[in-house]
């Protein structure tokens, strides 16, 4: 017999999982802790490498220089939003043209689901301003977004004057083979979420916006941007998404390429890249930056404009300028010639971005850990769980053995013998008094000759759903031995205490228990049978086995009372 | 008088036994020269040029076929000998900056796209199958001319092969693969159909060496940019274009044919060593064991080129119909000539020259070998 199917086997089996179970509970957990600290060090960590062909080993030069026509932009930007108010629309419009693009506006409006901290407004309304530059010699098939979104106060306006200086630099290369839409939202991200449905002509989040009147094909990947002035010390690059979707690494790569040729200073969560390796320095931020990510992604909330992109499946990053105390600054001019350099490379794929990965997390800008690798350390924590679980399980089978094993081999001593039930008071005294052999309960002996009248005393058991659920956990170990009784009925002596598997009204049971009820009472074992209750477990075992015996109990004067009624109150099946 | 008459005797003796060495060597120069006009067998050059992989980030591929393409026809084979097969288009290409040129050279100096480029296989049609009919001969009756190999059992035909490839195999366009084995049959069916006197085929890919292990035809040829488990690597990479525009081996063998003019008597042992492991990083390789003469006997110009054999000669020559008279009259212009200035053909444009002189001490003084 197998190891499962072998009592006595399966037996020394549960004994052993039970003892261990505590301490591989523990180990389990300590496992999983250290393989997560130990995704800091080099051995789980990787160098990012750009995995994409087309976006691959050749730079290309940026000539971008236009960093005083940007901020000359920006100056008219916040000058212009001062005076309105909210977004600028028609100025916005009037520049854009002037660049060169194909400008449309889309309004939206979203009545919030709660007050604003200022004051209590409910009706969110704004203007989506996006100006399209097609791609001299291509078709309009694909297309790369650069937005900017701009809050209620003009914290953004470097950006959006550096965003329309590169369209006016992009609109003299010729080299372009997707379009490319510079978008200016209003409201930060209700404004990008709007846009993003119309584009996609979807509606998930009950927005009310005009549809798109001008499309640019399908979005291969897109930048947000967030300068708050017009020099910078760093640019920090944020990954976490919606729901904690991420983009697709290549995407990081070729960030941090751009960075590595430009000289920028990038940081990822605001903090440079640890230097030293050997020392203690690096592997704890690493740790510390690997935590944050996941308390980040867990959180489930879009750090940035890119965030709300990654559902319609396109990758998008946002880059945000800061301006810390730092000696050497970099102007707009350094920052342009990077996203110069990203645009064009990303011009130079064929497909979305695939090659990558999409699930990592990382512990510095250019190291990487791949899901298989940090996968591990929660499924060691999923493990305690299951363990849990098994034990559970475990026990209850060893209670369900118990009584049997009484009558079986009176010297084995059950780990849940029946009489140790005796510390419950109540509901627990008519079942030892059917255990210590007493009258039987006279609808059950009926019942097991006619195992079809005892079910159908039962209403369907559908209202029972949920105690037949339990009743099926605690009779299908007792169900198990049936069939092996079936099959060899010299293991069972005449006189043995057969539990009544039918009797508990599981109706989700009927084809096993009661096939081999008649089969085992068929061959001259009839007199000697009766109702063998179950044996409630250990009292430490918690309230799952306690309320399952209630209800077994309960269920079992329902029979009765019904046996005794004059007349069925059920048809018979 | 008897003096000077037994003087200018002496003399002319003198002269007549010191002009006998220079006139046995004469004969025997004039033997080699004869010599080298029946040294190879062949009438005409054709040439197939493939290059099998698309995609913008490829374009070297295209430049790479390109640059053989623009050395084969400088050196003499006309388009109508050229069956060119280029994959994708890269001139036109949107991304590309400069659009109707293809660069070999970074910083745009040289442009081997050209003004009257002829491809005949183009885009889609360049696939295994269409490759092999060409080889093989065995196409549509629909075909047009330009698309047919239409060569003879004296034709020596150049095949250049480039894209990506591995070991045993050639890919073609993302989609299908040409195995050696494959090869090696097809170049075989072209023997037993006597479609070619004598064939080099030169591979620049990665493996590349695998691709000419399994010829078992007789005068074949092989040359290959790298061994089996080496990767040929990618050369000039421009910022401009913003792609690598050639690799290594295309490379330095189109300055090496740069060079050659069809007068040139350059021969097969100097395209051996063009590219050595210091410059190329992989490991050139080549075959000769098929080919029945010895490579330093077999000129550049027998396969790059189409050189007519052509001896000039001013002497009228009278045909007398005893063959040994006309023998020796032969004999005799030939001496005669061979005391005369040699005539040879006249200097091509030097291209060399032209190509040269800008950028080659700026070549040498850069020191961008970064391959990929």
């Amino acid at each position: 017999m197998g190891l499962l199917s072998d009592p006595v086997r399966r037996r020394a089996l549960a004994r052993l999982v039970l003892r261990l179970n505590a301490p591989l509970c523990v180990l389990s957990y300590v496992a999983g802790i250290a393989w997560f600290l130990a995704l800091a060090f080099p051995p789980l960590t990787q160098r990012t490498y750009m995995s994409e062909n087309a976006m691959g080993s050749t730079m290309v030069e940026e000539q971008f220089a236009a960093g005083d026509r940007a901020r000359s932009l920006a100056r008219d930007f916040t000058a212009h939003r001062r005076k309105s108010g909210a977004l600028p629309v028609a100025w916005l419009e009037r520049t854009m043209r002037s660049v060169g693009l194909e400008v449309y506006t889309q309004s939206f409006s979203r009545k919030l689901p709660f007050p604003d901290e200022t004051h209590e407004r409910y009706m969110v309304s704004g203007i989506n301003v996006y100006g399209i530059l097609r791609a001299p010699r291509a078709a309009s098939t694909e297309s790369l977004v650069l937005t900017v979104p701009c809050g209620p106060d003009s914290t953004n306006s470097q950006a959006v004057g550096l965003m329309l200086a590169l369209a006016a630099h992009f609109r003299g290369q010729i080299y372009w083979a997707k379009d490319i839409i510079f978008l200016v939202t209003e409201h930060d991200l209700l404004g990008t979420e709007a846009w993003l449905e119309a584009y996609h002509d979807v509606n998930v989040t009950g927005m009310q916006s005009s549809p798109l009147q001008g499309r640019a094909g399908a979005i291969q990947a897109a930048v947000a941007l967030e300068l708050s002035s017009d020099v910078v010390t760093s640019l920090d690059v944020v990954v976490e998404g919606l729901n904690g979707q991420l983009p697709n690494l290549d995407l990081l790569n070729l960030f941090q390429t751009f960075c590595q040729k430009g000289g920028l200073l990038c940081t990822l969560q605001g903090k440079l890249q640890p230097q030293d390796w050997t020392s203690i320095d690096g592997p704890l931020q690493s740790v510390q930056t690997l935590l944050l990510m996941v308390l980040q992604q867990a959180s489930g909330r879009p750090h940035g404009a890119h965030g709300l992109f990654l559902r319609y499946r396109v990758e998008a990053l946002t880059l945000r300028g800061i301006n810390s105390f730092r000696q050497y600054k970099y102007d707009l001019v350094a920052v342009g010639k990077a996203l110069e350099g990203m645009f064009r490379k990303l011009n130079h794929l064929l497909e979305r971005l695939h090659q990558s990965f999409f699930f990592y997390l990382l512990p510095a800008l250019s190291r990487f850990v791949s899901i298989g690798l940090y996968m591990p350390a929660a499924g060691f924590l999923l493990l305690v769980l299951g363990l849990k679980a098994l034990e559970l399980w475990m026990q209850l089978h060893e209670a369900g053995v118990g009584p049997e094993e009484a009558g079986k081999t009176p010297g084995s001593s059950p780990p849940h013998p029946p009489t140790q039930g005796g510390e419950h008071t109540g509901p627990r005294q008519g079942l030892d008094g059917a255990e210590t052999g007493g009258p039987h309960l006279p609808g059950t002996t009926a019942g097991l000759h006619h195992p079809h009248q005892l079910l159908s005393g039962l209403p369907t058991g559908r209202q029972h759903g949920a105690c037949c659920c339990r009743h099926q956990a605690l009779w299908t170990p007792a169900a198990l031995h049936c069939p092996a009784g079936a099959d060899e009925p010299s293991s069972y002596t005449p006189g043995q205490l057969v539990p009544v598997a039918g009797a508990s009204g599981s109706t989700a049971l009927p084809g096993r228990g009661l096939a081999a009820l008649p089969g085992r009472t068929g061959p001259g074992r009839a007199g000697a049978s009766h109702l063998r209750l179950p044996a409630l477990p250990a009292a430490g075992s918690g309230p799952l086995p306690l309320l399952a015996a209630l209800l077994e109990r309960a269920l079992l004067e329902v029979t009765e009372a019904a046996r005794s009624s004059p007349r069925s109150l059920l048809p018979r099946k | 008088m008897v003096d000077t008459c037994f003087l200018s005797q002496g003399l002319t003796t003198l002269a007549g036994l010191l002009l006998l060495p220079f006139g046995s060597l004469a004969a025997s120069q004039i033997e080699d020269q004869a010599e080298q006009f029946f040294r190879s067998g062949h009438t005409n050059n054709w040439a197939v040029l493939v290059c099998t992989s698309r995609f913008w980030f490829n374009y070297r591929h295209v430049a790479n076929t390109l640059s053989v393409y623009r050395s084969v026809k400088r050196l003499g084979i006309p388009d109508s000998h050229i069956v060119l097969m280029l994959a994708d288009d890269m001139a036109c290409n949107p991304r590309n900056p400069k659009p109707a040129t293809v660069y070999s050279h970074k910083n745009m100096e040289l442009n081997v796209y050209g003004d009257d480029v002829e491809v005949d296989y183009r885009s889609y049609e360049v696939t295994v199958e269409n490759f092999l009919r060409v080889l093989t001969g065995r196409i549509p009756s629909s075909t047009p001319r330009s698309k047919r190999l239409l060569s003879d059992d004296r034709s020596n035909i150049l095949i250049y092969m480039t894209g990506h490839g591995g070991n045993g195999f050639l890919k073609f366009q993302d989609s299908e693969e040409i195995t050696n084995i494959e090869l090696a049959d097809a170049f075989e069916q072209m023997w037993q159909k006597r479609r070619y006197n004598e064939l080099l085929f030169i591979i620049d890919t990665c493996q590349g060496a695998s691709m000419y292990e399994r010829f078992y035809s007789p005068n074949i040829m092989a040359l290959a940019s790298s061994q089996v488990g080496e990767d040929s690597l990618s050369h000039q990479p421009d910022p401009a274009v913003g792609v690598h525009l050639m690799d290594r081996y295309t490379f330095y063998v189109l300055e090496f044919l740069e060079e050659i003019n069809p007068a040139s008597q350059t021969n097969m042992n100097d395209l051996f060593q063009v590219c050595p492991k210091s410059l190329c990083v992989s490991t050139p390789g080549h075959r000769t064991d098929l080919f029945q003469r010895d490579p330093k006997n077999v000129l550049i110009t027998d396969f790059f080129g189409s050189v007519r054999k052509v001896e000039i000669t001013t002497e009228t020559l009278s045909l007398q119909p005893d063959s040994g008279v006309i023998e020796s009259s032969y004999k005799k212009d030939q001496m005669v000539e061979e005391l005369m200035e040699p005539l040879k053909y006249a200097e091509q444009l030097p291209v060399a020259q032209i190509i040269h002189q800008d950028f080659k001490d700026a070549f040498l003084l850069s020191s961008g070998f970064h391959g990929c």
